[in-house]
């Protein structure tokens, strides 16, 4: 199978001077040939098939026309998000594709014209060896999955949903649809009514998975919508830490990924879910993500938003054991043409409850970044506290950021404090780079890297490196 | 918008029907035909317009229950001489008391200042005497989205208020007093205040919002101020309404090249009490200054939103709210700061304080921010928490009881946003005011 000819072949030859990496990486796709394909537009028919293709439990086939119902009942939520929801045309869109095949255990068994495509992605053979386990998502199905012997002797469970609902119902069944109910938002109903792929892992009491477990998620065919669906459990005392990293081929036309991830931190348990998000710039990127921390618990989420046209996403955690701890750590960037609208959610449902939300947005040329944020401390609770940043750079006189904080507390033994702020980079920073010899661009990446260097390094080394990459692609072009 | 206007007309606006509205109108009906179009019009969509729903953004966490109007009809005239005035003993330089939408006494400006062409008189004597002024400036500005129902109904049923005019390069040492009263069951007030300060002006307006009886009325006032080129204007609004009056207040605040508005809001009164503030800095050098003091007890709830349009560059305003809630309270402060694309070099800020001081207490914060100009500093806060038990301590340890340290720690608390007024009278009555509240 060869690679399709690119529409903007022209611009392959650009590259990054300060870094020195091929900009037009991950703008590309592949003819395949998707041998279940549920067709477009979306109906009871289309959740049979899906069903029927995945030789689903009924109980399945039945949460998944429940949502559906719901889905459909649902209006968009355009009185407080943006009106370019109302751009996604649910007809036009292809809600299942698959190869047909079932996740490889080895290297050797993927496809070469798949390896190709993670090639360009740029996951270093290097890279694999060191890290415990590479659930890399082709389209729907995982098409390859890795574990290393070391975190499978450990007991800890790593699937893509089809697989664990069928061979491990006993466990995920109890916690499937529990912390984000089907009909928590339209969103979230969609995807339990499609959802395919995305990883279920469990880690067993007390163990501590050393390595970070991480999946690529990619959206390669033209209005293909991914649904992936989530559900890391973290028994007892366990620690995981999990990492998403995405990038998606450029198409013309607006395609869409919802995906719905759940996290289950049971008493003493810790898990740090960290994604960067690249989709190309026409993906409508509509996540719901929530974790429930136990007694002594922590979630910490990692989010980093540098692409698609719109993502809404608002990581949350309800703390709903004594001294749970929830974390949202989120860096966004908005460049010509998108909207970040992204943010995190704190329930504080239990005493001596902490959470911390920091979060940092760029916005370049005509990029609009907006941070959302709700932090709730209900009735007669104690001791629980909240701190809440967000600052916002403007770089170009056009840019746009926003800031709808909402904090609710009730009673006198909780405490609670948001600060936000707007700035854009300082002319005196970057005249005293310039002085030493920097141009004006460098100099200006410099600047940005610094703005979010205290986020970026708690980021494990490689996102962190890769985000910086990132960062400097995006700025280029953006002074002068 | 609802489906059916004329069913809605009829369900939706309790005693306020398009016969109440006919009654009201014969009673204005001297007055000048702009105006009473003006009305006319706003009937119309106070009658068309549905009550707000829960999915409407600018109502998140009130309560929607508590802002029907059923039981409210617009306040008899006749019971308005029974009110007996409190004076706050301050001097002042002059004087206007509403009672019931209708004047019951005044005293008319010094005759210095009269000479020299300040105008501190009723609206409806306004509109004879100078009705293009007044219709230039009368409700000039759209409000804040979110009642727009309320506020026509304000305009709709709006009688009579203060008209303040400081022509050029005067300035007013002594405060100007309005005091508003409502009196009688069910009664329905629509005080208003417009403010006109010409260029290098200097005035202090006071606004008192007061129920003569302990009776549910219904206040639906506005406030505007218009402050020209360096105009220094400060305004005091201190509302003392029942503890069970439905309250609603709309400001609307102009400022023009290098004037300085600073308004403070003390809210002690109503059982659910809704303010709305929005101040415009129209051209360089427009500074704002929003301020606003709220002890909120009982089952009170207090809404404030406040609306910060920066629209050209170099102008700068500084909001504080500041809330105490005692007892099962609810606050909520939602704010935001908009900075239209040219207006560089903007330098906004805004913050919330909540003291809560009771463990049933309700606080609900929504500081936000929408920036589109990039060289500007833009920051807000929120914060809510109890009184330091660091501080409370301190002050025992010293041999102050618990219950006094803890009211010195409040009016601390508040102590910052009254030293923002330089009328010492003025922050002593305030004072003065907040502290009958705490005692009863």
């Amino acid at each position: 199978m060869s690679q399709s000819p690119e529409t903007d072949a022209l611009d392959t030859t650009i590259v990054n001077p300060v870094v020195g990496i091929d900009q037009t990486a991950g703008n590309f796709s592949y003819d395949v040939d998707y041998e279940f394909d549920a067709g477009t537009g979306l109906s009871e028919r289309t959740i049979d098939y899906i069903s029927s293709v995945k030789k689903e439990a009924p109980w399945i086939r039945e949460f998944r026309m429940n949502a559906l119902k719901t889905f459909q009942s649902k209006p968009m939520p355009t009185h407080w998000a943006t009106k370019d929801l109302e751009n996604i045309n649910f007809d036009k869109i292809r809600y299942y594709l698959s190869q047909g095949q079932k996740p490889k255990r080895t290297w050797d068994e993927v496809p070469d014209d798949i390896k190709n495509t993670f090639e360009r992605l740029g996951i270093p053979e290097q890279e694999r060896k060191f890290l415990a386990g590479v659930e890399a998502q082709f389209d729907s199905e995982a098409a390859y999955s890795n574990i290393k012997d070391i975190v499978s002797k450990q007991g800890v469970i790593f699937a893509n949903s089809t697989e664990a609902l069928r061979e491990h119902p006993e466990i995920f069944k109890k916690f499937f649809g529990k912390v984000i109910p089907t009909g928590d938002n339209k969103f979230s109903a969609l995807n339990s009514a499609v959802f395919s792929g995305g990883s279920f892992i469990y880690v067993p009491k007390g163990v501590k998975v050393s390595q970070p477990l991480q999946a690529y998620f990619r959206i390669n065919a033209e209005n293909f919508g991914q649904f992936e669906r989530t559900l890391i459990i973290a028994d007892e005392g366990a620690e995981l830490t999990y990492m998403e990293g995405c990038t998606a081929p450029k198409f013309s036309t607006s395609t869409l990924h919802s995906a719905v991830v759940e996290l289950v931190a049971l008493k003493g348990a810790k898990i740090q879910y960290i994604t960067v998000q690249n989709w190309a710039n026409n993906v409508f990127n509509l996540v719901t993500k929530r974790g429930v921390a136990h007694e002594e618990a922590e979630i910490k989420w990692i989010d980093c938003n540098i692409g698609s046209r719109l993502t809404m996403k608002y990581p949350g955690v309800v703390l709903k054991g004594r001294k749970a701890r929830g974390e949202v750590l989120s860096i966004a960037l908005a460049n010509d043409g998108q909207h970040q609208d992204t943010g995190a959610k704190m329930i504080h449902a239990a005493d001596e409850t902490t959470s911390n939300i920091i979060a940092k947005s760029i916005s370049v040329g005509q990029g609009r970044s907006t941070y959302r944020g709700v932090v709730h401390i209900p009735k007669h609770l104690k001791g629980c506290k909240n701190n809440t940043e967000c600052d916002a750079l403007l770089i170009n006189t056009n840019s746009r950021t926003d800031t709808y904080p909402a904090i609710t507390v009730r009673g006198d033994r909780n405490a609670t404090q948001h600060e936000a702020s707007v700035s854009k980079v300082s002319a005196e920073q970057i005249f005293y780079m310039q002085q030493r010899g920097l141009t004006e661009a460098q100099a200006m990446s410099l600047s940005v890297n610094g703005f979010i260097n205290d986020l970026a390094r708690q980021f494990p080394m490689e996102y962190s490196v890769e985000l910086k990459r990132l960062i400097d692609l995006e700025m280029e072009g953006s002074v002068g | 918008m609802s489906a059916s206007p004329a069913l809605s007309a009829a369900t939706l606006t309790a005693a306020f029907t398009p016969e109440a509205f006919a009654a009201h109108l014969a009673t204005v009906a001297h007055l000048p035909v702009w105006w009473l179009d003006r009305k006319r019009e706003a009937y119309a969509k106070f009658a068309a317009l549905p009550y707000p729903a829960r999915t409407d953004e600018a109502w998140r966490f009130a309560n929607l229950p508590g802002v029907r109007l059923d039981g409210f009809a617009v306040a008899s005239a006749e019971a308005a001489d029974q009110v007996r005035h409190a004076p706050i003993g301050i001097s002042k330089a002059g004087k206007l008391v509403f009672s019931n939408n209708r004047l019951v006494t005044s005293r008319p400006l010094v005759a210095d200042l009269a000479a020299r062409g300040v105008i501190f008189d009723t609206l409806q004597n306004a509109l004879v005497n100078h009705g293009a002024l007044v219709k230039k400036h009368l409700l000039a500005h759209p409000v804040r989205p979110g009642s727009e129902k309320f506020n026509a109904l304000h305009t709709a049923f709006l009688s009579d208020g203060a008209f303040v005019y400081i022509p050029k390069g005067v300035e007013i040492a002594e405060p100007l007093g309005v005091f508003h009263y409502a009196g009688g069951a069910g009664a329905a007030v629509f005080p208003h205040t417009l403010i006109v300060a010409e260029e290098n002006t200097k005035a202090t307006v006071v606004d008192f919002f007061r129920s003569a009886d302990s009776e549910a009325h219904l206040a639906c006032g506005q406030n505007d101020i218009y402050a020209a080129h360096n105009a220094q204007i400060t305004y005091v609004a201190a509302q003392t309404w029942s503890p069970t009056t439905l309250s609603f207040q709309f400001n609307s605040t102009v400022a023009r090249r290098d004037a300085r508005v600073v308004s403070l809001n003390v809210h002690l009164g109503s059982r659910q009490a809704r303010h709305e503030s929005h101040s415009q800095l129209q051209a360089p050098g427009a500074h704002s200054e929003m301020l606003a003091l709220t002890v909120a007890s009982g089952t009170q709830e207090f809404d404030q939103r406040t609306l910060q349009t920066h629209q050209a560059p170099h102008t700068s305003s500084n909001l504080l709210y500041k809330n105490a809630l005692l007892d099962q309270a609810r606050t909520i402060f939602s704010g935001l700061i908009v900075v239209d694309a040219d207006a560089q070099k903007t330098d906004a800020y805004q913050s919330n304080r909540n003291l809560m001081l009771s463990d049933a207490a309700e606080a609900n914060s929504l500081p936000g921010l929408e920036i589109q100009a990039n060289d500007v500093r833009c920051t807000h806060g929120a914060t809510s928490s109890r009184i330091d038990p660091e501080l409370e301590f301190y002050l025992q340890a010293r041999g102050i009881r618990k219950a006094q340290a803890d009211e010195l720690l409040v009016f601390g608390f508040f102590e910052e946003v009254l030293a923002k007024l330089a009328h010492d009278g003025l922050r002593d009555a305030l004072r003065d005011m907040i502290k009958t509240k705490f005692k009863s």
